[in-house]
């Protein structure tokens, strides 16, 4: 746990991004999470990411449920609005909160816990339906606030830090957002901030699901020999299908690479995925071979890192309903109430 | 055929008509047409379905009771039964009241035995007559159906020309259909004029509908919320709250459609359960829409954690609950008023919610247009407690009126200005004496005015706390906030008795155009009651006045555990030897003559006596 305040008095010369901003005004509360904890990278990784997109940090809504991944949207960005819910139950509030304004950037921060198990459900319902969001699991395996259980996360065969082996099939919440519709599923390690920063970012100008499965080693309960989530493991098992850099719009697009090598996304925004391919003859707009790829390579013992799927015409749930451009939370009596000429007419027409 | 009891019930515009068909047979729109017709004369009815939770193949009624006077409330009692349903024969017939009237197709051959010497048999071969007269299998089975409308019209001595009109309504553009029906309900009415002499019971024309409105409640409530300004809806399909959303859907489509983009001035989820309903509406509660649901107990159960966070966090949220029979699946398609403790005081921990009572469906469309208002005036989830014999029955109601000038109440909402201009911001400080603390919606200023919500306990700035001191001043302002929500809930209706009295009666909901029948009875009879129907809760002080005012107060209820009196003792402290339970849980709509039986039971009045032994 750090107590150290941090302090501000070098706001002054830090850069500044497109917008005025430095990366200290995309910062929170002090984390009161484990020294070392993999969640405070991704809140690191997150805060990286919004300053780089040049984010206003009120035009981003923080939602998540309970848990220690749960706990950190107030460990980042503090000038946004931020909703720390119900247990398993982000994707619904993050739903509701999206249909009520459309002009937000909505980020949903959870667990392995909070979205394998009790939320299973949830996470399913709102990668199909098409929600406008990004979804981060910080996924470590374990649950850390109750010390120490599996989650539904943790691979058959892991040992807990007490010795017990883990006897349940594991759920690959990757495997499930590629086969439930999500349009950006990647995943990512809390220790590869070069790797992540761009995924999240990606994400972030994605319209539509955006799922990031990040490994994220929990020092106190699951980083032991034995654990297939702690840092030693996914370092040595960690197989990348491809690294992401993400241009905007308003960039000049470098041309500093090998031809043949790089793959261009335009994602609806204008922002611009660069993939620079890893692996052989992958291909990231293929949802079949993203999902064949996953398990083949699981079976090897790898876990497959890197933006697996990404649908360009990705639509979004406004799409679906057909709703008006104007955020429905700013509509007034003028658009909502039909006033008492239309009532007299229904009423004629249940006489 | 026709053998008339000598005692045989004579009455003009008042009496109990009861349907017993099979369900999935076509016989519901028929019926609701005899029903129609009935007001179309002028007369008021109020019609119910007895139905079951199954589509084809069960037993299911539809009770018509028609009055002159008004009453709208279930009488008790059936005078005439049109039994077409062989399952359940025998109970149809020992439903009727002596000297009443038995309606049947005698197509096929009844052995005495299975009738009462008692009452009025009325048989037509309605089977053989559409063999005779029509061809096609489908025409002889649905056409059946109007033709013993048609049939009624003749033995009541209704207008056949009201029932053609209705049809011809109904059917308007499929001239085939119109002809089929016309000339069905034609032989019917004339079979019956031809061989039965006019029956005791007559309908005739008078001028008693007057501006009244013929709808269901669960179409006001979704009607409610659009001119509520409700934006969000989510839900989750449960019998008897369905039709709330497919009313709002369709309302939606009819009025909130824009008109140069034809784009949706609203979003519909149907979410994966009632969580996820629920999670929705607060989600969107807390960025700044109108939001409801609309679900069931079982859903109410689902939602208890949620309502909790609404409650704690603060977050506008609006529940529709269309009660049914509990607990656990229980009577999915009877009515029950049994989830009132279950929303008074939904979720874990201290909390106590805001409920409202409609009684009709026009009630159903101010209440849920007012519940918008009150929860983000209050910052609260806010219940409208209906059930489902408003809800699911068409009854006739004052019809729905709006004042263009009535701005919607969006309570205490801080602006970017607001912020700008030094308004000190403390999410959970109670800043005007009222218990409700102001509020920011995301997005809306760069640098000013952003907190975290949260579940968790947390002090006046919306900061993470443990400290005893901030829970403790918390939960004081919602207790403070619950007291103003006492001047914000709908004040109760009272309605005195002519004599004075040291009795009341309290009631809320359905109950109530049973109880004005009720009262009127008791009164017939020298026995006076004040009484007060329940509009909100938290109650308001003349609730309090009015029990404290009374020697005893009758509470009537339509469930087992009496929880409307249960809150008045634990809320109020009142005496609870001073509240009498009178109390229907069965599963149909309460009657008259239960409650003025019930009562005059218990005042011990052998008079009242003959009230008392009526069927449910």
């Amino acid at each position: 746990m750090t107590y150290i305040a941090k302090p501000r008095l070098l706001a002054d010369v830090q850069p500044r991004n497109a917008i005025g901003f430095t990366r200290r005004d995309y910062e929170g509360r002090v984390s009161t999470l484990c020294a070392g904890c993999g969640h405070d990278s991704i809140s690191a990784a997150i805060v990286q990411a919004v300053y780089e997109l040049d984010l206003e940090p009120h035009r981003l809504a923080k939602l998540s449920g309970i848990g220690c991944s749960s706990k950190t949207p107030d460990y980042f960005i503090g000038a946004s609005h931020g909703f720390n819910s119900v247990h398993g139950r982000m994707p619904s509030v993050a739903t509701g909160a999206n249909l009520a304004n459309r002009d937000l950037t909505y980020l949903g921060v959870s667990g392995d816990g909070d979205s394998a198990s009790i939320g299973i459900g949830q996470f399913a319902h709102a990668m199909r339906r098409g929600l406008n969001l990004t979804y981060i699991v910080e996924n470590n395996g374990v649950y850390g606030l109750t010390k120490g259980q599996f989650s539904a996360t943790a691979d058959k065969g892991s040992k807990s830090k007490k010795g017990v082996l883990n006897a349940d099939s594991p759920i690959d919440l990757v495997a499930l957002a590629l086969q439930l519709g999500a349009t950006y599923v990647g995943r990512s390690f809390s220790g590869d901030k070069d790797q992540l920063v761009p995924l999240i970012k990606g994400a972030l100008r994605h319209k539509g699901p955006a799922f990031i499965d990040v490994l994220s080693p929990c020092v106190t309960f699951n980083n032991h020999a034995g654990s297939t989530k702690s840092y030693d493991y996914v370092r040595e098992h960690n197989e990348a299908v491809n690294k992401v850099e993400v241009v905007l719009p308003r960039d000049a697009i470098e041309t500093s690479y090998a031809p043949g090598s790089l793959r261009r996304v335009v994602q609806h925004d204008g922002s611009m995925l660069l993939l620079r391919k890893l692996g052989e003859d992958y291909d990231p707009t293929d949802r079949i071979l993203a999902m064949n790829h996953l398990h083949e390579r699981a079976a090897l013992g790898e876990i497959v890192t890197g933006l697996l799927y990404v649908d360009e015409s990705a639509e979004d749930l406004h799409r679906h309903l057909n709703t008006v451009e104007t955020p429905l939370n700013l509509l007034t009596e003028a658009e909502l109430c039909p006033g008492s000429a239309a009532l007299e007419a229904l009423n004629a027409s249940l006489r | 055929m026709a053998t008339i009891a000598t005692a045989a019930i004579q009455a003009t515009n008042d009496f109990v008509i009861k349907f017993a068909n099979v369900n999935g047979s076509g016989s519901a729109s028929a019926n609701e047409m005899f029903a129609r017709a009935i007001i179309r004369m002028g007369v008021p009815v109020s019609p119910r379905n007895i139905f079951p939770s199954n589509i084809q193949g069960m037993p299911t009624w539809y009770e018509v009771r028609v009055s002159e006077a008004g009453w709208l409330g279930r009488r008790g009692g059936c005078d005439l039964m049109v039994a077409l349903n062989a399952q359940t024969w025998d109970e149809d017939v020992a439903d009727i009241e002596p000297g009443g009237y038995l309606f049947y197709d005698s197509t096929k051959h009844v052995p005495a035995e299975r009738l009462r010497p008692d009452i009025n048999v009325i048989g037509i071969p309605l089977t053989a007559i559409c063999a005779r007269e029509f061809a096609d299998p489908n025409q002889r089975r649905l056409f059946k159906n109007i033709m013993y409308v048609g049939a009624l019209a003749g033995l009541l001595d209704m207008e056949l020309e009201v029932v053609e009109a209705l049809i011809a309504q109904q059917y308007r553009g499929k001239d085939l259909l119109i002809q089929g029906n016309r000339e069905a309900a034609r032989i019917g009415y004339d079979y019956a004029r031809e061989h039965f002499p006019a029956i005791g019971l007559r309908l005739a024309r008078t001028d008693a509908v007057g501006e009244r409105i013929f709808i269901d409640g669960n179409s006001a409530a979704g009607l409610g919320a659009v001119y509520g300004g409700a934006t969000v809806c989510a839900w989750y399909p449960i019998t008897p709250s369905t039709s709330v959303v497919e009313a709002f859907t369709s309302y939606c489509r009819k009025y909130r459609t824009d008109g140069d983009s034809g784009a949706a001035n609203y979003a519909i989820v149907q979410a994966e359960d009632e969580l996820a309903s629920i999670g929705m509406v607060i989600g969107a509660g807390w960025n700044g829409a109108r939001a409801f649901t609309a679900t069931s107990g079982p859903g109410i159960s689902l939602m208890q954690e949620f309502i909790g966070l609404s409650y704690f966090a603060e977050v506008p949220s609006v529940i529709v609950d269309v009660q049914r029979g509990g607990p656990s699946t229980g009577m999915p398609t009877k009515t029950q008023q049994s989830d009132l403790l279950a929303c008074a005081y939904a979720s874990h921990g201290d909390t106590r919610h805001v409920l409202l009572f409609p009684e009709d469906p026009h009630e159903c469309f101010t209440m849920t247009a007012q519940a918008f208002d009150l929860a983000e005036r209050l910052q609260t989830p806010v219940f409208l407690m209906t059930d489902l014999d408003i809800g699911m029955n068409e009854r006739l109601a004052a019809p729905f009126a709006w004042d263009d000038a009535r701005a919607y109440d969006r309570g205490k909402v801080l602006s970017a200005a607001d912020l700008d201009s030094g308004k000190l911001f403390g999410r959970y400080e109670d800043v005007d004496g009222d218990g409700i603390p102001w509020r920011t919606l995301p997005g809306t200023h760069p640098d000013k005015g952003a907190f975290f919500t949260r579940g968790t306990s947390r002090n006046a700035q919306a900061r993470y706390s443990e400290i005893g001191s901030d829970y403790v001043y918390n939960m004081e302002r919602l207790r403070l906030k619950f007291e103003t929500a006492k001047g914000l809930v709908p004040a109760p209706q009272i309605i005195p008795a002519r004599s004075a009295t040291r009795l009341g009666v309290i009631y809320y909901g359905s109950t109530s155009p049973a109880m004005a029948e009720a009262l009127a009875l008791l009164a017939a009879e020298g026995v006076h009651l004040n009484a007060l129907r329940v509009r909100g809760f938290p109650f308001n002080a003349e609730v309090e006045a009015f029990v404290d005012a009374h020697d005893f107060v009758f509470v009537v209820e339509q469930n087992e555990s009496a929880q409307l009196r249960t809150l008045l003792v634990n809320e109020c402290e009142f005496d609870p030897k001073k509240l009498v339970k009178v109390l229907h849980y069965d599963g149909s709509p309460i009657t008259a003559r239960f409650i003025s039986g019930a009562i005059a039971e218990a005042l011990n009045t052998p008079r009242l006596r003959p009230l008392a032994p009526t069927k449910a």
